[in-house]
């Protein structure tokens, strides 16, 4: 740990904490944004397309509220010195995602897409609404199950193995479905499921265990080489198995977003814990090796591939250039300000218009100011999970912390970058915005375990016991 | 663990700035591209969100707009006798673009032009929805008809022109198509008569306007800017007067012999019996006499060697800018290496009838708001002036001399003065292909002021190959046109 040995980390110490105020009402007071932003927005498209203000809007209204009012009283009540933001964030993301979701319900042009390629055309919102209300349940679960996240250090291998399972899941044959190439769903009864969305959180309690407990021998034994200190060969087998693994995802069920999301956060969740900046190198090479071996090997990732270097080279002769082109074009037209909420044409994607492309629609229709927005939104929700993660007490929490902001920007990156043509797509969605339950599911777990890790960690200490001694080792390392 | 920590905190802010200068180079820096891009559907959707505008002739919409049950475009184009104004309108496709008057007055017809700016945000404020405004063209309805009805099944074009004005009367080109028959984008109907259409398909190449970018030979109707330098540089100054021209000619620094088109009176023929029978030898004569640049001076100033814009692009006609003498010599009949597109043989014929003075050619006479209101009133424009008005109305003479007892005869029109070159062209290697018949002309009002001036080309003409063919095809369309323009002033 560095600050046994640099005294000066001690100012940092975010043990300040005592006596904070709780900031619930700081948190209610932004959810009533939270909640009246997106019925605005809701109105505006109703407005917009109809002419009208829409009939559901009451309707809306309430059940966000309702959402809302039922988290914020979770959260009161069972984590009282939460981190007062992500509550608010998440709401005003999933509450705008309904809003958009319902929004391309309304398009005529993705009503027929359905008709024509389906046979019938069912709203996706109703059922993003009812996705939301589990998000809101499992988030109230965790929150008054989950008194400790602590208690999950318990649960590392089995967290391992759960999480392997997920996420091969999708290869079973009979339950794996393969969505235009990529193998990262499972159907069961009619619901599909992409299981690697709550894979990203258990494999998350998988690697703070173990590495909350392998820390001192990864970081420890090694040896410097050209500055850097390199670990011993044994050492580096977690890595390997994890970069194996990432590939197989890669190779076997064409999903680069799910791989890189997985290698990822281990390298983040490697360098917190070891403070080795050679991880992060070896973790960059080991990426890089993997991702020119697989584009030459896999056709789906060498198409992604072909289609991010030139969209338009390939637009009329391959689907997924044209995806992406339509993409690009569907920002470019929203411009700085956009068209205005239902006056855009960014239904003419097609394919995933209200999931994986979802964000082309905010960049059409809210323009530059609007994805600016979103992204600060996000970056915001990041932000505040790292700050947990400083703020946590214990190095489980800081390492769970910090794998669950890492996967979440590393999610954020890579999708928002995929539509936006800054990286090759892949087949993930946007946290919150995206149609799609597993991903608004297993967000609001997310946030419910970030919420709980900030609570403990901004929970005032103890009253000072009457022994001075005691007083002397109340101070707890950063 | 706070250090590393923190630095993953700087990681991911990264991660986020590097999503941000990403959406601000498509959402700003690329965002006018990407939305004129080709294959941004939107630009389409938007041209056809409302009724287009329409483009008129005498007063008289030629085009129209439907409404459809698609979802992506609303209205369609239709048109009126959409065979015969094709080379005019060319044509608005939802599936196929737009091209020619449909496209450069693109921003006009859907009401996107900067010049509809104000009225734009005024119908945003009161909540009309956008109007688009209309070209109003300088045609004339009955001239067109004559002009396409003559060419018939043959294959040809013919341009008309307002000597004085440069107005545009008549432009047509046959074959023809229907711009309404794959106005909309639909996979069965749209879509196959658009391919039928194409040259791959159609040997005919319908879709040429063949009156603005075909180039052909002009043959014989060279012979009036010929005639018109040898007076401009004073190599004749009387047409009456003998010319010293031997025939056989015999082509400079060559052996080969220039042929006249059967047994016509040649040698040291008059300028205006010259051009009266067509002589070969006295024009190629006068070209190798000129020399090349003299020639190209005269032929430059009636528009040779320059794209024209009607505001529709019409290729640039050739006149050589290499050549030795002999070479001048075959030019100067309209042969070798010299082409003109149906307009510029019109602009010739307009400019010698409109005693020496070239306007320039045009056929939007004003753009006009929804409401009617004129946003922009072409003014006529004079373009050049290739020879005095002492010599213009010399070749006026020797021209008209041609059609009265030449071999312009067919067009003659009942008590009205009329001045024409007929022309045969031949080309091909060898000239093995069927020649084109070619006809300009003009007529005069009682005034003796010209109303009209007109080129004729009929292509593939299976006529014989002599000079008379020019004025037994081409002549009576040229007539015709003439007529129809003198009737409806």
């Amino acid at each position: 740990m560095s600050s046994t040995t640099n005294p000066s980390t001690h100012h940092t110490s975010t043990i300040g904490a005592i006596g904070a105020p709780s900031r619930r009402n700081t948190e209610l007071a932004l959810l009533v944004f939270a909640v009246v932003i997106p019925v605005f927005a809701y109105a505006n498209v109703g407005l917009a397309i109809n002419d009208q203000v829409p009939s559901g809007l009451l309707g809306y209204g309430l059940g966000l509220g309702l959402l809302a009012a039922v988290g914020h009283l979770v959260v009161r009540k069972f984590a009282p010195y939460a981190d007062p933001l992500m509550l608010p964030l998440a709401t005003l993301l999933n509450g705008l995602g309904l809003v958009l979701i319902w929004r391309l319900d309304q398009s005529p042009r993705l009503q027929q897409r359905a008709e024509s390629l389906f046979g019938s055309f069912s709203p996706d919102a109703p059922k993003q609404l009812l996705y939301s209300a589990l998000g809101i349940a499992l988030f109230v679960v965790v929150l008054m199950l989950l008194k400790d996240h602590r208690i999950l250090q318990r649960y590392t291998y089995i967290s391992m193995a759960a999480a392997i399972v997920l996420l091969l899941l999708p290869l079973v044959p009979g339950l794996g479905a393969n969505v235009n190439g990529a193998k990262i769903w499972i159907s069961i009864g009619g619901f599909s499921i992409q299981p690697g969305e709550f894979a990203k959180i258990i494999i998350a309690v998988f690697f703070s265990g173990y590495l909350m407990v392998k820390r001192d021998a990864l970081a420890l034994a090694s040896r410097r080489f050209m500055g850097l200190y390199l670990p011993r060969g044994r050492d580096l087998g977690p890595i390997l198995t994890l970069w194996a693994v990432s590939l197989l995802i890669l190779v076997f069920e064409n999903d680069l977003g799910t791989s890189l999301l997985f290698f990822g956060m281990f390298v983040i969740m490697l360098y917190v814990a070891t403070e080795r900046t050679s991880w992060i190198v070896i973790g960059l090479l080991m990426s890089a090796g993997g991702a020119v071996v697989v584009s030459t090997f896999a056709s789906q990732v060498k198409v992604r591939v072909t289609a991010w270097l030139d969209p338009f080279g390939c637009y009329e002769t391959s689907g997924a250039c044209e995806q992406i082109g339509q993409s690009i074009m569907s920002f470019g037209s929203g411009g700085v300000l956009g068209t205005g909420l239902g006056q855009g044409n960014s239904d003419l994607i097609g394919f995933a218009a209200n999931s994986d492309f979802i964000f082309a629609t905010v960049g059409e229709e809210l323009g530059l100011a609007g994805v600016m927005a979103f992204l600060l939104l996000y970056g915001l929700i990041i932000e505040r999970g790292i700050r947990t993660a400083l703020a946590a007490r214990d190095p489980f929490g800081k390492l769970f912390a910090t794998g669950l902001s890492g996967a979440f920007a590393l999610q954020i990156f890579v999708v928002a970058g995929g539509v936006m043509g800054l990286i090759p797509l892949t087949g993930m969605t946007m946290p919150f915005l995206a149609s799609g339950g597993s991903s608004v599911i297993a967000n609001w777990a997310l946030v419910g375990i970030l919420l709980r890790i900030s609570d403990t960690a901004r929970r005032p200490a103890p009253a000072p016991a009457s022994n001075p001694d005691a007083e002397m080792t109340q101070v707890v390392r950063p | 663990m706070n250090k590393p920590l923190r630095r993953i905190a700087i990681f991911c802010g990264l991660l986020v700035m590097a999503l941000l200068i990403r959406d601000n180079w498509i959402q700003y820096v690329q965002a006018d591209a990407l939305q004129k891009h080709k294959n941004n559907r939107r630009v389409s959707i938007e041209r056809y969100a409302q009724p287009r505008g329409d483009i008129i002739v005498d007063g008289k919409p030629i085009t129209g707009s439907t409404e459809t049950s698609s979802s992506d475009f609303k209205w369609k184009r239709t048109y009126k006798n959409g065979e015969m104004w094709a080379p005019v309108t060319g044509y608005a496709s939802q599936a196929f673009g737009a091209t020619q008057l449909e496209s450069i007055e693109d921003g006009i017809l859907t009401g996107n032009d900067d010049r509809l700016f104000f009225r734009r945000t005024l119908d945003m404020i009161t909540g009309k929805k956008q109007e688009g405004g209309n070209v109003v063209t300088t045609l004339n309805g009955a001239a067109q008809k004559a002009a396409f009805d003559g060419l018939g099944d043959k294959k040809g074009a013919v341009a008309a022109i307002d000597p004085s004005t440069g107005a545009i009367l008549a432009l047509a080109s046959t074959p023809s198509y229907d711009p309404s028959t794959f106005a909309g984008n639909s996979t069965d109907t749209d879509t196959k008569a658009w391919t039928k259409l194409q040259k791959k398909q159609n040997p005919d190449d319908p879709m040429l306007n063949r009156a603005l970018r075909e180039t052909y030979p002009p043959g014989s109707t060279f012979k009036a800017v010929t005639a018109a330098a040898a007076l401009e540089h004073g190599l004749v100054e009387d047409p009456d007067a003998k010319t010293d021209s031997p025939d056989p000619w015999i082509m400079p620094e060559t052996t080969t012999e220039l042929p006249n088109e059967g047994n016509i009176p040649c040698k040291n023929a008059t300028l205006r019996d010259a051009l009266r029978y067509s002589c070969n030898t006295v024009f190629g004569k006068i070209g190798s006499d000129l020399g090349k640049d003299k020639m190209l001076e005269t032929a430059e100033k009636f528009g040779f060697n320059k794209e024209q814009f009607v505001p529709t692009r019409s290729s640039a006609s050739v006149f050589p800018t290499v050549l030795d003498k002999s070479q001048t010599a075959l030019s100067s009949i309209g042969q070798f290496d010299t082409a003109t597109t149906p307009l510029q043989m019109a602009m010739v014929a307009s400019a010698i009838a409109n005693d020496g003075t070239l306007m320039k050619p045009y056929m939007v006479d004003r753009l006009t708001a929804p409401s009617l209101d004129a946003i922009d009133q072409h003014e006529p424009e004079k373009m050049s002036e290739p020879l005095s008005a002492d010599n213009a109305q010399k070749l006026q003479s020797m021209m008209e001399t041609v059609v009265e007892d030449g071999t312009g005869t067919k067009a003659q029109i009942p008590n009205v003065k009329v001045g024409g070159k007929t022309g045969t062209a031949q080309h091909g290697v060898d000239n093995e292909l069927a020649p084109y018949a070619w006809f300009i002309s003009y007529a005069k009002g009682e005034d003796g002021s010209s109303p009209v001036a007109v080129a004729v080309v009929v292509e593939d003409s299976q006529a014989e190959r002599e000079d008379i063919s020019g004025g037994g095809l081409a002549a009576p369309i040229a007539k015709d046109v003439m007529k129809a323009v003198l009737d409806s002033k």
